[in-house]
């Protein structure tokens, strides 16, 4: 192994913590092996030089207007420039919704194999991963062999490194290829205000159909802020048109791994299972003992959710003063 | 025009998975195969367009005769044609299958390539990304709305960042997910059909594999399940639990 390179993502000119996350694991590869761990930073007028704190011993910049969100041709020209650049042998991502797509294209580009999502990592001769599959019903371990390796890793699976104000990185701009597209972007519509990306969220409230009117969510919204989550929703609350697919966990919604997991109103039917069987701690509201969540949940209270959800409420506004 | 859909056999989401002997592999034995849920999505929409604009459909899945049953699914639906790619074994590297399918690919002369967002069994989201660089078309992955027009397409992509507006010309693929249509069931005259159809088998050669399934177990066990207790008393306790057992909170 000579480097790594980790493409970093950024949102709002801030980076995303999967990208923090990959960067530390990157530094734990590295350490030992004598291989320096690169910080792709793509964008414009980013400023990256802090990520020497979480574990780059350099950041390469590619700044430029076009680079401003994300644009599948551009950011793959310049990150399998940045990997010829850099003589890169390893090559890494989060596995967001960009990291997963930005990756598939650069296997390709570089005929490189490419472990995806994966929750852990070792990197020797070859680069040996676990990964779930049959959503979560079991886990293999696949070994990449190709001369350079590519994985994309699951957000809140890795630790991140640091930061650590006494470790800098040498900044470097990229020569910037040309960049042409067979794509234009006509609109963006993600607004700065919007909600954090579930993937991300560290305490997820997932509501379902036993929330029974979209205006009962305020409530899971106010448990999840005041824990600095997020609320979610098991598709028969997406399908009744109370919450936006993009709050949807599960087959057919996001896959989620969060610290802590609340399942108000919702049965835990195994297609929802299949996206949050990761949660480190799940805790399930439900008046009835027979749904399947309650043999599942780590933690689990019988009763009616509109009595105990704001019960829980006042008690932790009680614990924390 | 001509609209081509890629469709996978997955097993079914409630299928009890159980690891065999060699610890690589699942036991097949007992196992439903059902066509992936986001190629149900793929279908719909090319279905769509031959309805509405007297699109050709074809239906392409590589795999063993096991697959035919997920072809014929596509032809219960309503696809008019379908093609076996013939391999024998289950292949996780993905750009060895995005290199199998292109061959095919290259040779159909499709205006518009319509895959899942991903496949359910092994969950990577690459095989529509993969296909638009080893075919050098525009590939717009995780799409919600699709306008195909003379040349062109239009469509919204959601992802974790919202929602883009991206427009591309044809030949050109997308990846479809939930949200993009609602996925008919098959009539009884396509069901007819499916009985019917004849499945066009091509030969091709599976290359160099660069990720192999060298091990499989299965997740975990989580911890104990623990009843805190019945309605708002037992609130105090759950909250006491989440800080000093879990240190969750
Ligand atoms: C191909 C496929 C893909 C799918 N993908 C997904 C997916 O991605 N995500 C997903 O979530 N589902 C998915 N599903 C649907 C899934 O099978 C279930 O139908 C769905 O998850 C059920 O949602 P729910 O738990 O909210 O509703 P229900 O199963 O109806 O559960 C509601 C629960 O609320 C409880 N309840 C009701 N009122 C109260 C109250 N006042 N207090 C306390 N508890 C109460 C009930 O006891 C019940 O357990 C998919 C299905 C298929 C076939
Ligand atoms: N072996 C396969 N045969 C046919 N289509 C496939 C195959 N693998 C993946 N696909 C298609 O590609 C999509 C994404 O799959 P994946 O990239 O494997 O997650 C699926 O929804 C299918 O439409």
């Amino acid at each position: 192994m000579s480097a790594i390179l980790v493409i970093t993502e950024y949102k709002n000119g801030e980076i995303r913590k999967p990208s923090l996350e990959v960067l530390g694991e990157a530094r734990r590869a590295a350490n030992g092996s004598g291989a320096k761990v690169v910080a792709l930073v793509i964008g414009s007028g980013i400023d990256g030089s802090g990520l020497g704190a979480y574990g780059a011993d350099v950041v390469l910049t590619a700044d430029h207007d076009a680079l401003a969100s994300y644009n599948p041709d551009f950011y793959k020209t310049v990150a399998v420039q940045a990997v010829k650049s850099q003589n890169a042998d390893v090559e890494l991502m989060a596995a967001t919704d960009m990291g997963k797509d930005l990756a598939s294209r650069i296997a390709a580009k570089l005929d490189a194999g490419l472990a995806s999502d994966c929750l852990s990592l070792e990197i020797g001769d070859a680069l040996t991963a676990k990964r779930p599959m049959y959503a979560g019903k079991a886990i293999a371990t696949v070994a990449v062999k190709s001369a350079i390796k590519i994985a994309t890793l699951r957000p809140n699976m890795f630790a991140v490194e640091g930061p650590d104000e006494s470790k800098s990185a040498a900044v470097e701009a990229l020569e910037l290829p040309e960049l042409t597209s067979k794509q234009t972007v006509k609109e963006v519509r993600s607004s700065s205000d919007a909600k954090m990306d579930l993937t991300e969220a560290d305490v997820i409230v997932t509501g379902g159909r036993g929330m029974k009117d979209p205006a009962n969510f305020v409530m899971l919204e106010e448990l999840a802020d005041l824990l600095g989550g997020v609320s979610g929703a098991t598709r028969a609350a997406v399908d009744a048109g109370w919450c936006p697919q993009s709050d949807q966990v599960g087959q057919t919604g996001k896959t989620v791994s969060p610290n802590l997991y609340f399942m108000i109103g919702a049965s835990g039917s195994i297609q929802h299972w299949a996206g949050m069987s990761n949660a480190k701690c799940i805790v399930a509201v439900n008046k009835d003992t027979a749904a399947p969540i309650m043999e599942k949940a780590d933690y689990s209270i019988v009763g009616d959710l509109f009595e105990v959800v704001p019960a829980m409420i006042e008690e932790i506004k009680k614990i924390r003063g | 025009m001509k609209v081509v859909v890629c469709v996978r056999e997955v097993p079914d989401t409630e299928t009890y998975i159980k690891i065999d002997a060699s610890q690589k592999n699942i036991v097949d034995a007992n196992v439903t195969f059902v066509m992936n849920p986001y190629d149900e999505y793929a279908v719909e929409e090319a279905l769509k367009l031959q309805e509405s604009a007297g699109a050709e459909t074809v239906a392409v899945c590589p795999g063993s005769a096991r697959a035919d049953d997920v072809l014929r699914s596509a032809v219960a639906m309503g696809v008019q044609s379908v093609i076996r790619v013939n391999v024998a074994e289950p292949i996780w590297d993905g750009l060895t299958t995005a290199k199998l399918l292109a061959g095919t690919l290259k040779e159909m002369d499709f205006d518009l390539l319509i895959l899942g967002k991903e496949a359910i069994d092994d969950g990577t989201q690459q095989l529509g990304p993969m296909l638009g660089e080893l075919l050098d078309l525009p590939c717009i992955s995780l799409v919600t709305k699709l306008d195909v027009a003379d040349g062109s397409v239009t469509a919204e992509r959601e992802s974790g960042e919202g929602v883009e507006v991206i427009e591309a010309s044809t030949p050109c693929i997308i990846t479809a997910q939930k949200g993009l249509n609602e996925p008919r069931y098959p009539s009884l005259r396509g069901k007819m059909a499916a009985k019917k159809a004849i499945i066009e088998v091509k030969e091709a050669s599976v290359g160099n594999v660069q990720l192999e399934v060298t091990g499989m177990e299965y997740p975990p066990a989580r911890g104990k399940a623990t009843v805190v207790g019945e309605g708002v008393e037992a609130v105090p306790e759950l909250v006491r639990l989440l800080r000093e057992e879990a240190k969750a909170i």
